[in-house]
């Protein structure tokens, strides 16, 4: 659809002027009323609260009190205004209701991004039209974008705010589609850019369908993305342009990469970007710049921003040669006895077994050493059988001596266990408890 | 196999892991002078944890760390009436 039309529509049929002045919960199921929702609403409501569709109750509540919501906007039953104290409940559709008049649409409007990646209850981040679109460069040509976010989240926002305000169209994600239907889909639309997380495209790469597509620019962003899969995505797709951003719901997009090596140059800090200032203190990295968001929503709310205005990003980095590599996050690190473990330095160990798919290393409450390292793991393919037992006690020694020869021995995993599957948030990134 | 030849089992698989020189194993072996460091014992913890189901110095407060092999298998039997 052509967001042309609401110059003469709109998809809330005439309700548009009741939302002045609202806080207002963003919540159609669908991604496309979303949108309409939200590029009707900037500069009537004081505030959007950009909800996607697979926050719990329970969180929803916590959201809605915090946020002050006194409106909702949704495109069928649920969630239930009722259950939610909300007092104003609009209807929006994507069939757009004829307007000659609109109301002034004067304000600043705050939108509430939710942060991802953790299982609490998500932090609520404030930004505005000015933040969310001061990373995007209107360009030359009609790119035709897809992602696999959900654009409620800041990495989909980016993408969305890049076809609308570049002048090119953008295949929006469905939640639950198989891999293959949604890049037979992007294909069938002619899509040059597309963006995911490392994970996302993992599972691209790892179907059979990664070919359907000929993207002329292949995106990651959302979760650190390493080599092995920059490496293997440059072999899937070698004409595309090859990038990884780094961006944060918090401080907004920080730098992009597109040398097809993991990290970042080390020029980039203190030369930073031009428009973002970058600094690593106590080894994590700090962003600066007018694409932060202003700080977070809610009386008790921790500051974002330190007193010269710059947002920790609580990423770790460590300097080798003329780069940075990420290390890990800071609020991950397991304590062994006083010594410091990132998880995401043992996962890497892990994953280099051919047979491994993925692992997730965490913290196991020791009596001893407070916590001690423990694993789980993916593997490609799991034994059956009657030789099961065998075959994965011998997967579990391989996996340890390959942790003994590549780890300090307070970095092995003291018990690894095999699982079928590890845990990932509808946002495309591994879901570590936090 | 008793908790007691799963525990010697397991100190010795973790031993050999580290690359421990383990003092001969016996009940009156004091646990300090095993060969073992506190790293070693922690991974034993949690070892016998996934085998017999029970982390004793997690579930009772009143648990000191035992002076001996003997004292350390007798908590796990303890724990596993």
């Amino acid at each position: 659809m052509a967001f042309t039309g609401l110059l003469k529509g709109s998809s809330f049929g005439r309700r548009l002027g009741d939302f002045q002045g609202r806080s207002v919960l963003v919540a159609p199921r669908d991604q496309l009323t979303a949108a309409l929702a939200m590029i009707e609403l900037d500069g009537i409501a004081r505030r959007l609260v950009i909800c996607p569709s697979d926050v719990p109750p329970d969180h929803l509540r916590a959201i809605v009190a915090t946020a002050e919501v006194d409106a909702i906007v949704s495109d069928c039953g649920t969630p239930d205004p009722e259950a939610l104290g909300i007092p104003l409940h609009i209807r929006c559709s994507t069939a757009l209701a004829a307007q000659d008049e609109f109301p002034a649409a004067s304000r600043r409007t705050e939108w509430v991004l939710l942060t991802s990646g953790t299982t609490g209850v998500p932090k609520l981040v404030a930004h505005d039209v000015a933040s969310l679109t001061a990373p995007i460069k209107a360009g030359a040509g009609a790119p035709v974008w897809g992602t696999f976010y959900d654009i409620r989240r800041y990495g989909g926002l980016q993408i969305f705010f890049r076809a609308v305000v570049g002048g090119g169209s953008l295949i929006l994600s469905s939640a639950g589609e198989p891999v293959a239907e949604h890049l037979a889909r992007l294909a069938a639309r002619g899509v040059t850019h597309l963006s995911g997380t490392p994970s996302h495209w993992w599972r691209v790469l790892m179907g059979q369908a990664a070919q359907a597509i000929a993207p002329r620019y292949v995106r990651l962003s959302g979760e650190i993305a390493g080599q092995a899969v920059l490496d293997n995505l440059r072999a899937a797709y070698p004409r595309a342009g090859l990038g990884h951003a780094y961006a944060t719901t918090e401080a907004g997009v920080g730098f992009e990469v597109d040398d097809g090596l993991e990290g970042f140059p080390a020029h980039f800090v203190a030369a930073g970007d031009g428009d973002v200032d970058i600094r690593v203190e106590d080894g994590s990295l700090r962003l600066r710049s007018a694409r932060t968001a202003s700080g977070y929503v809610g009386t008790g709310a921790p500051a974002l921003l330190d007193q010269n205005g710059f947002v920790d990003t609580g990423d770790m980095v460590e300097r080798r040669g003329a780069r940075y590599y990420f290390v890990g996050r800071k609020d991950g690190i397991i304590n062994v006895g006083g010594l410091k473990v990132h998880p995401e330095e043992v996962e890497a160990v892990i994953n280099r077994h051919a047979g491994v798919q993925g692992s997730l290393v965490k913290a196991r409450k020791s009596p001893i050493t407070g916590a001690i390292v423990v694993a789980d793991v993916v593997l490609k393919e799991s034994p059956d059988g009657r030789d099961a037992g065998p075959l994965t006690a011998a997967m579990e020694r391989e996996i340890i001596d390959i942790c003994r020869r590549d780890l300090a021995p307070y970095k092995v995993p003291a018990a690894i266990r095999f699982v079928p599957a590890l845990p990932m948030s509808a946002a495309g990134k591994l879901l570590r408890h936090g | 196999m008793s908790i007691q030849l799963t525990v010697f089992s397991e100190i010795e698989k973790i031993a050999a892991q580290h690359h421990k020189k383990l003092a001969p194993l016996s009940g009156d072996t004091v646990l300090m002078d095993s060969g073992l460091d506190s790293l070693c014992f922690a991974v034993l913890v949690a070892r016998l944890e996934d085998q017999l189901g029970v982390d004793p110095f997690s579930t009772s407060e009143e648990v000191s760390f035992p002076v001996t092999l003997g004292d350390f298998v007798r908590v796990y039997e303890n724990a596993a009436k």
